[in-house]
């Protein structure tokens, strides 16, 4: 999302040569929002019948941008809960999420077409409020009363989104439940008709989820579970095992519904000896430290996360803080 | 004589094409061979491998295939350019570049697990090459590796080059992290 400022210069005029690279395709993206199906009136905000708004309870962080989001499931389809960590979403499915920065800036969707993948496209608004129009492949700037703002270009959406299990990220079982963490920074309070895992499996559009209690991150403290939520919304698409994609750095840092002694694994590699990369060689001892060292900047070369952000998120950061006071982890020691 | 069957087009087409599918059979390659192939015409080792100075002239030091900038290989501080066309500074090994981006090291490719690339899965270097990014997911990779050039091969071979890649000797080697932009240092201790 940031470009490595000086580099991009340089690296266009040493490959200068280089073919130009094949983008993915729009695949026949409608050109405009209204067209999309989100909105049944778009001048009157109106959103269709069959879309659902939606709120996560540990929402990702965008620089402070204030988000709504919406889900749409074709007619009398389901989706497929029966991996509760990894849900099968029906062919098009459609979710919306807009952001706005004093007024809407862009509002972007996924969706699972035809062929089983997911296309990820984003709608720029016009500065009248009137619609919003497809962005170029590759992103663009815009201005907003807070300075430049990026659209992301399709491979950026890519690198968060296809590191998952599934590429929805924030329309979970943990993320749905109704045993909402009071803790969880920028917690938002859902829209009233917002749905929940309970209205979607009571409406048959979620089916194959044990039904027994909410899911709920087992955590010993109240701050841990919302710091282990804050890092599983923000950080664990990408810091996760679960499959290839995932980056192999040894640390876990998404939750498992279906397999709550997954924790262990989360804290065990949180309090593991700090290996890699710390920015300006701070002294730190295990890697919890180096992750709040690397939250903490914006330096392009250590900053987490690495892209979607130009701003620390000081309420994020402090969470993370208190986490570390509270039970001052250590390599040896483990974590209380 | 009268040829009962004289070759038309068609059946030229057709024998040709037979004799390139078994050419083509003649040659199968396993993946790590391709790997070797495209590694080793595709330039990955002039500026992965540590360069030396030998009786010929500068050449890749191939007991140190592939190990990027080499740990005990301090760079004392860039030399500062006239203001002019010359943009870069390059190591006599080939592996510390300088420029407008700071200061990248090439990375260690071999399958060192800790130092390098061995616990990656093929999709993370598929996803480096695609998106230019760190294991696919993380920073932005600094000049003058030329990931878009790379981004034009198949996903076969880069999965090839990867399975070659993992097929070479580990060699234990740190490469330093990248240094900022000389003017931007001050700025960047500032900020952390
Ligand atoms: C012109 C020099 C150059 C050539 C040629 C080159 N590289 Fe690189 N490569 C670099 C530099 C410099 C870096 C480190 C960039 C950075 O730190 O951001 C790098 C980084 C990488 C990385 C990322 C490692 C990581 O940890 O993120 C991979 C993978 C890689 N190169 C593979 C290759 C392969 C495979 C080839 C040949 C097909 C190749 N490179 C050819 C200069 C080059």
């Amino acid at each position: 999302m940031f470009a490595l400022r000086p580099p991009t210069l340089p690296l266009m005029l040493m490959l200068a040569c280089a073919p130009a690279v094949a983008a993915p395709g729009l695949h026949d993206a409608p050109g405009l929002l209204s067209e999309t199906g989100l909105y049944a009136d778009i001048a009157r905000r109106e959103v269709a019948a069959d879309v659902i708004p939606f709120s996560p309870q540990y929402p990702l962080w965008s620089d402070g941008a204030s988000k709504r989001r919406w889900i749409r499931l074709p007619a009398g389809t389901a989706i497929d809960a029966s991996n509760p960590d990894a849900w099968v979403f029906p062919i098009g499915t459609r979710l919306w999420k807009q952001f706005a920065v004093g007024r809407a800036i862009e509002t972007r969707m996924i969706d699972r077409i035809e062929d089983g993948s997911w296309r990820f496209v984003s709608y720029v608004w016009r500065e009248d409020g009137t619609d919003a129009e497809l962005a170029p492949v590759r992103g663009m700037r815009v201005a907003t009363q807070d300075g430049d703002y990026r659209i992301p270009s399709q491979a950026d959406c890519r690198v968060c989104h296809e590191g998952a299990a599934v590429p929805v990220l924030g329309f979970s079982a943990l993320q749905l439940s109704a045993d909402r963490d009071p803790l969880a920074p920028h917690a938002e309070t859902p829209d009233p008709v917002a749905t929940d895992l309970d209205a979607l499996m009571r409406s048959g559009r979620l089916t194959g989820l044990p039904a027994d209690k909410a899911p709920r991150i087992d955590a010993p403290t109240p701050v841990t579970r919302a710091a282990l939520g804050y890092l599983h919304a923000n950080c664990g698409h990408c810091h996760d095992n679960a499959q290839d994609a995932g980056v192999p750095t040894g640390l876990l840092l998404a939750q498992r519904v279906a397999d709550p002694a997954h924790n262990d694994a989360v804290l065990a590699s949180l309090v593991a000896p700090a290996d890699r990369y710390r920015p300006q060689n701070l002294a730190a001892d295990t890697r919890l430290q180096v992750l709040a060292q690397r939250m903490a900047t914006r330096d392009p070369r250590a900053q987490m996360p690495p892209l979607g952000t130009a701003h620390v998120d000081t309420e994020g950061l402090a969470l993370i803080q208190r986490w570390l006071d509270e039970s001052s982890p250590t390599a040896q020691g483990g974590m209380p | 004589m009268t040829r009962l069957f004289p070759p038309t087009r068609m059946s030229r087409t057709l024998l040709a094409l037979g004799l390139l599918t078994s050419a083509h059979a003649a040659l199968a390659e396993t993946p790590v061979e391709r790997g070797r192939y495209i590694v080793q015409s595709t330039g990955c080792h002039d500026c992965h491998t540590p360069w030396i100075m030998g009786p010929d002239g500068p050449g890749p030091d191939m007991s140190r295939a592939l190990s990027g900038h080499p740990q005990d290989l301090t760079m004392p501080p860039v030399p500062s350019l006239p203001e002019g066309p010359w943009l870069s500074v390059v190591s006599a090994t080939n592996t510390a570049w300088a420029g407008p981006w700071g200061v990248s090291f090439t990375a260690n490719l071999t399958p060192d697990p800790e130092t390098g690339m061995g616990k990656w899965t093929a999709k993370n270097f598929r996803d480096t090459i695609r998106s230019g990014r760190h294991l696919g997911r993380g920073r932005e990779l600094l000049p003058p590796m030329p990931y878009p050039v790379y981004n034009n091969m198949t996903d076969a071979d880069l999965d090839a080059i990867h399975a070659y890649l993992q097929s070479i000797p580990p060699i234990r080697n740190r490469v330093p992290e990248p240094l900022p932009p000389a003017a931007k240092t001050a700025a960047t201790d500032a900020a952390n």
